[in-house]
């Protein structure tokens, strides 16, 4: 397709020098941990925002902080751009190298190296897959609260890059809320650590500022998180509506009526019908819009809180109610949520948006989306985490016409421009990696991303790592 | 204290910024000024507050946020949720009692010095229901940074950053930020007689239940009698607050006492004793003496608390009780010097940090009061401090000794 992303203009010096660079990181890395022909470079090409691709100079895969160090510490030397990358499954971009970079791989460093359930934390290696956490203290009765779609693949290391979400956020909070401590390689390979088991740290709250940068402030060998007993029970119940606007109205008034559930995934007719053919969940056929709402705790406290959430659906006209039945009807409920954006690759290709508007504003979102989806010719599928205002439309076109993708682009950036004006964000749990990069400018004032660059400085003057992403290609400052 | 400048206007603030910036002068700023004992003592040519940068921009309860000027009083924030059933969640503590300072605290120092009491363990920090800021960096510019929704991860955090900066990156001119029901009931659950090292585990066991405890504090014998009018039952008190619906927090109780009867004697407070208690507890009753008698606030991991008290027990005389299932620790000694023992059994046992919190004025000009850190974190944190106020106008020493 054609590309409306630009990147930087890979560095001829660097590319020049790249069977030297190879050379030289071989001396740094054992011989399994680097890779440098064509063929074992192809699956580092690209993430999982496919519609663009790159090969990298080398990927290196090393296994341990000193080796990160080390090849940091080289590539500062001599000028040599680095992408750190998780498990690759970036939506917008965020893990995507250029011809002169070199992508620090940390799928080696998959150890789990302390649980400790007197205080509640696990001590992770940055490979380690988020699900990994989760099921390690499962048996003890505990879990790792932020649940990324892709929490089967996806590590920890990566969802602090981009302080990711997940369905059950509402009531647990994103990365940054469940983070206490990282250790992490400078720039120039300094390695330092910030935070730890305690709750809180002493001077300025750098661990904040690192989670969710997008690789550009250093590169995050090891995490410490927060640990959560697990609930009694959890219990999905389907809500049908005739309408997207009556579902959008019922989550407002939920939370405005003060109950939190646990999470409250909003999907539309589309998404309904593409999502039930992939994982036959149960989901009603005969509804315009479904909110999958999860309450847990003991059975009285889920009945209690179900009843208040009942009512108020009453209110806005609920079509069906579907409490599940049991823990495999519960579990086929968010395996069809969660492969949401699988299945619906599987009938078209998609770009998936991640904007987060007011609560009040989801209604007015949702139909103006649908409006401005159809002005190109494109159809749409929502399916997103209605509690905390994160849309995810899914526009569908066709990748293999340029025609096609340039209209699905257009049509997601003027929905995100949508989101911002209607008083929310670009992006609310994916990044803005190479994706959002160029509508910075609608969010923010010049002088607003200048201090983030500024912040970002501090940590790397040189701007080699991920340096095509998150800040506008221009009004950057001179290197 | 004299104040040379009360800005009412964000462009007034970034006017009187350039103007220090062009004089090379230095500037101490205060909101109510009820705080001004936490940190390093400032030095500074000329003192701003943000006092007439006052009001409730916007307040949505269906949305769950509030925008507010930063100048604005925590009264009148707390008034305008109460008329909701509203609240922050993360309880901030009142620095007046302990200070024995007077005025009217603004929700700008709440967030500037990332104020979290008790429930910061399970609803998080300041920083965490803070949403977004403006305020004026170095150069007398307005930056906005982070937005009103509560997920957003659209370019660097400078929202977590600027949290807890205690006014050293720029001076905040609003703050948006999240706020949650007010639960319909709470209680508490109180073991008796347990030792620390007894009261820790006991604690870790209770948020180690699905009874979702949200606090968790152990007050020893020492200091039991100062809370609540002496109604705590005989012996150290092990407070564990229960909250939520009616019919849920009784049944949490059971479970909880279920679980925790085989560790001491059990009993409960009702929502009125409990609402006071933890309320004292957030606001340090027990050394808010009228004294300048040094206090520190030692924030560890859990299990280690009660461990360091005991070490620092062998050496000195050590009076104090423990927030956040043990890992906050509320800390009087007899030692001198104190800071040595405390930062180095601290390191010992296996990291942390403890703040001086309050200290008579030639003992805090002594001793930094915030933990010195590493050297790699403390140039990068200059680094950083500097990208933000290239000419050091803001709070000159507040978090670190000007080198």
């Amino acid at each position: 397709m054609a590309e409306t992303i630009g990147f930087l203009q890979p560095k001829q010096s660097v590319i020049a020098r790249r069977r030297e660079i190879v050379a030289d990181l071989a001396d740094l890395l054992p011989e399994a941990c680097l890779i440098s022909d064509e063929r074992g470079l192809k699956p580092f090409e690209t993430d999982a925002f496919i519609a663009y691709r790159r090969m990298p100079l080398a990927v290196a895969l090393p296994e341990t902080t000193e080796q990160v160090a080390a090849v940091l510490k080289y590539c500062s030397r001599y000028g040599v751009p680095v992408v750190p990358r998780g498990a690759g499954t970036s939506l917008s971009g965020g893990a995507i190298p250029q011809e002169d970079a070199v992508v620090i791989g940390l799928s080696k460093m998959s150890r789990i190296l302390d649980i400790d359930l007197f205080n509640r934390t696990a001590t992770v290696q940055a490979g380690v897959t988020n699900l990994n956490i989760s099921e390690a203290v499962s048996p003890d009765g505990f879990f790792y609260a932020p649940d990324p779609s892709s929490q089967l693949a996806c590590t920890i290391g990566g969802n602090i890059g981009m302080n990711s979400g997940g369905a059950h956020c509402l009531k647990y909070g994103v990365t940054t809320n469940n983070l206490l401590g990282v250790k992490m390689v400078l720039h120039d390979g300094t390695v330092v650590e910030l935070g730890g088991k305690a709750l809180d740290a002493a001077g300025y709250d750098l661990l904040g500022l690192v989670c969710g940068s997008e690789g550009q402030l250093g590169i995050v060998t090891e995490a410490t998180v927060r640990l959560i007993a697990k609930p009694e029970g959890a219990r999905p119940v389907l809500f049908g509506f005739a309408s997207s606007e009556a579902a959008g109205a019922c989550v407002a008034d939920v939370i405005g009526s003060g109950i939190i559930p646990v999470a409250m995934e909003f999907m539309d007719k589309p998404a309904i019908e593409i999502c039930e053919a992939f994982a036959h969940a149960g989901y009603p056929l005969d509804v315009e819009a479904l909110l999958i709402v999860e309450v847990e705790g003991s059975e009285q406290e889920m009945d209690a809180m179900l009843a208040s959430i009942v009512a108020v659906a009453r209110r806005h006209g609920v079509a069906t109610i579907k409490e599940c039945q049991s823990a495999m009807e519960a579990a086929a409920i968010w395996k069809g949520r969660k492969s949401a954006f699988g299945a619906t690759g599987r009938i078209a290709d998609y770009i998936c948006m991640d904007g987060t508007v007011p609560l009040g504003q989801l209604s007015h979102v949702l139909r103006r989306t649908g409006e401005i989806v159809a002005s190109y010719g494109l159809r749409v599928a929502n399916v997103f985490h209605a509690g905390d205002g994160n849309m995810h439309p899914l526009i569908l076109y066709n990748i293999n016409d340029p025609e096609d993708a340039a209209r699905a682009e257009a049509a997601g950036n003027d929905i995100l421009k949508l989101c911002v004006d209607a008083g929310g964000c670009l992006t609310g749990e994916h990044g803005v990696g190479i994706e959002k990069r160029d509508l910075m400018l609608h969010q923010y004032t010049q002088a607003d991303l200048d201090q983030q660059m500024a912040a970002r400085a501090a940590f790397d003057p040189q701007w080699i790592l991920n340096p095509s992403k998150v800040f506008p290609l221009e009004g950057r400052p001179a290197a | 204290m004299i104040v040379h400048f009360e800005p009412a206007s964000e462009e007034g603030i970034a006017t009187v910024v350039r103007a220090m910036a062009a004089d090379r002068a230095s500037l101490a700023v205060i909101g109510g000024n009820t705080r001004a004992g936490l940190g390093n003592p400032v030095r500074a040519d000329r003192v701003l507050s943000t006092r007439r940068l006052s009001g409730i921009v916007s307040y949505n309860p269906a949305e769950m946020t509030m925008t507010a000027l930063s100048g604005t009083p925590m009264r009148e924030i707390d008034e305008a949720l109460a008329e909701n059933r509203q609240m922050l969640a993360f309880e901030p503590m009142d620095h007046r009692p302990i200070f024995a300072s007077s005025g009217e605290p603004t929700i700008g120092g709440v967030f500037a010095g990332n104020i979290s009491g008790p429930r910061r363990y399970v609803a998080g920090a300041a920083r965490d229901s803070l949403l977004g800021v403006r305020f004026v960096n170095g150069r007398g510019e307005a930056i906005k940074a982070g937005g009103r929704v509560m997920k957003n991860v659209t370019g660097l955090d400078l929202v977590k950053l600027i949290a807890g900066s205690h006014g050293t990156l720029g001076i905040l001119t609003e703050v948006t930020f999240r706020v949650l029901p007010v639960p319909p009931t709470a209680l508490t659950v109180v073991v008796s007689g347990l030792n620390d090292a007894e009261a820790a585990a006991v604690m870790a066991e209770a948020m180690a239940q699905t009874t979702e405890v949200s606090g968790a504090a152990h007050l020893p014998e020492s200091v039991r009698g100062q809370f609540i009018d002496r109604q705590l039952p005989d012996g150290a008190a092990t407070v564990l607050r229960l909250e939520g619906l009616e019919a849920s927090v009784a049944l949490r109780a059971d479970k909880l006492e279920k679980a925790l009867a085989r560790f001491g004697a059990v009993a409960r407070l009702d929502a009125t004793r409990s609402s006071r208690l933890w309320a004292e507890i957030r606001d340090v009753k027990p050394y808010a003496d009228g004294t300048k008698r040094p206090l520190w606030r030692v924030s560890v991991a859990p299990s280690l608390g009660h461990q360091l008290v005991a070490a620092l027990r062998l050496q000195t005389g050590v009076d104090a009780f423990y927030d956040w299932q043990g890992g906050l620790v509320w800390l009087r000694m007899e030692a001198d010097p104190e800071v040595e023992l405390v930062r180095r059994y601290i390191k010992v046992l296996g990291g942390g940090h403890a703040t001086l919190v309050r200290a008579d004025d030639s003992y805090r000009t002594a001793i930094p009061a915030f933990e010195p850190q590493p050297l790699a974190v403390a140039q990068l944190s200059e680094r950083v401090r500097a990208m933000f106020d290239p000419h050091r106008i803001f709070n000159p020493g507040r978090m670190a000794a000007i080198s």
